[in-house]
């Protein structure tokens, strides 16, 4: 926010990136009217739903992603140091502001997505609705704090969470079943994509009258709770460095 | 006040030879050397004492300090600070210690050094009227009148210093751990800091 004009810049900059996202979906459906049964709001619904969490967790989390500068230039030691809880002040160090684009695209995706799909309105798909944005949110969180997590042991960044959050967001697009069985798979047990996405997604556009599926994201807690315990790990075994 | 115990730090070491083919080799095979930093080190200080701790480079000295304000977990040994052992109860401990370390600025960067206090004042939830009476203190201790109101980024090393010193007892700590405080200052500096 120091800067009035790259702020600026920054928000058109990331509208764009999103809008174009939307864009590609947009052209792809010109081609057909269905992928495997989902229509065009239904993706456009799925895509904002994952957009949405991934803008707000990277809003909140993205003290995490710079995290192994952190800890390089020893500003961890002086963290561990303050009275205060650690995770609340890495979260405090960067409020990406610039993402308020990608987060406008989201809204307007998910405004079209409304507008296209027959949901039937009512407080249960509300809730489905609101669980799935805020669970997206947790677990794009928890998988930010596994990748800084890495940092305790290996001090220089690792990319290879990226694949999972950024492929994530990027897959996520479209419904998870698209891809396959194996897929689905692994998006359920290994990394729990499917808790916020697939399962609630089925209830919210009525292909399933199971009640139960409205209630998957509150499993992301489980997995929150797993990364909080490899932090906790791996600040136990946090080695300085330097003097 | 601090019981130090039969205290073991070691760390593994990642080294190489110079030159493209050494970097290449080391990531399939690398070797470590264990350095051992702190050994069966012990020692116990009492209710105001002052004590300093020399060593040439590489000695532990910064270890020793780390263990004591709890960011570093030793391999063996116990530790007590005032009853309590460093690295349990991270919070609890922190707020009865000061610490500066020589080469690591605690301020904030960009802001002036007085703003800088006022966020440690919440961080630590100072009262204010303690706050006003401490900073004052201090102020006058540490001849901070002039550059209180610039930002950190535009000290000298020798101010930022005596800064950094202030900024460690504001929430008046009972132990004050300092970390090559002198580092980088010129005689009259050095003098002064250590005549603090």
């Amino acid at each position: 926010m120091e800067y009035k004009l790259s702020f600026l810049l920054m928000v058109i900059a990331r509208f764009m990136i999103a809008f174009c996202e939307l864009i590609s979906i947009q052209f792809l459906f010109s081609g057909f009217t269905q992928i495997k049964g989902y229509t065009y709001g239904d993706v456009l619904l799925c895509f904002s739903v994952v957009q949405m969490s991934f803008t707000f967790a990277e809003l909140f989390g993205n003290g995490f992603k710079t995290f192994s500068g952190m800890v390089r230039s020893g500003a961890f030691d002086r963290m561990m140091l303050r009275p205060c809880s650690l995770i609340l002040q890495i979260m405090g160090t960067n409020f990406a502001v610039g993402r308020i684009g990608p987060l406008l695209t989201a809204f307007v995706t998910l405004a079209l997505g409304i507008r296209h799909s027959q949901i039937a309105w009512n407080i249960m798909t509300v809730w489905t609705m609101a669980a799935m944005i805020t669970g997206g949110m947790l677990l794009f969180m928890g998988l930010f704090m596994l990748e800084a997590s890495f940092c305790f042991f290996s001090i220089q960044d690792t990319s290879l969470i990226n694949v999972l959050t950024y492929g994530a967001r990027s897959h996520g697009k479209y419904p998870i079943d698209i891809y396959g069985k194996g897929i689905l798979r692994f998006c359920t047990y290994v990394i729990p994509y499917t808790l916020i996405q697939y399962y609630p997604l089925q209830f919210l556009l009525g292909k399933t009258r199971d009640w139960h599926l409205a209630f998957y994201p509150l499993g992301i807690i489980v997995f929150l709770l797993i990364c909080y315990f490899v932090w906790r790990f791996g600040v136990k075994h946090y080695k300085s460095c330097g003097s | 006040m601090i019981e130090f115990n039969d205290i073991c730090k070691t760390y593994r070491v990642a080294r190489r030879e110079s030159g493209l083919g050494n970097a290449v080799r080391s990531l399939f095979k690398r070797e470590y050397n264990t350095i051992h930093a702190i050994s069966h080190i012990s020692f116990s200080i009492d209710n105001g004492e002052m004590v300093g701790y020399i060593g040439p480079n590489g000695a532990g000295k910064s270890s020793t300090i780390k263990i004591l304000s709890g960011i570093l977990i030793p391999d063996s040994g116990t530790c007590l600070v005032n009853g309590q052992v460093p690295w349990k109860d991270r919070k609890e401990y922190v707020r009865q210690i000061g610490v500066v370390f020589g080469q690591r600025s605690q301020l904030w960067w960009d802001i002036p050094v007085v703003d800088s206090f006022e966020l440690l004042q919440s961080i630590y939830s100072i009262p204010a009227p303690r706050y006003r009476s401490k900073l004052d203190e201090l102020t006058q201790l540490l001849h901070l009148e002039e550059i209180l109101k610039t930002p950190t980024r535009q000290l000298s090393l020798g101010q930022r210093m005596r800064c950094e010193i202030a900024a460690s007892l504001l929430h008046e700590p009972k132990l004050l751990f300092l970390d090559e405080p002198t580092i980088g200052l010129d005689a009259v500096s050095k003098i002064a800091v250590r005549d603090f």
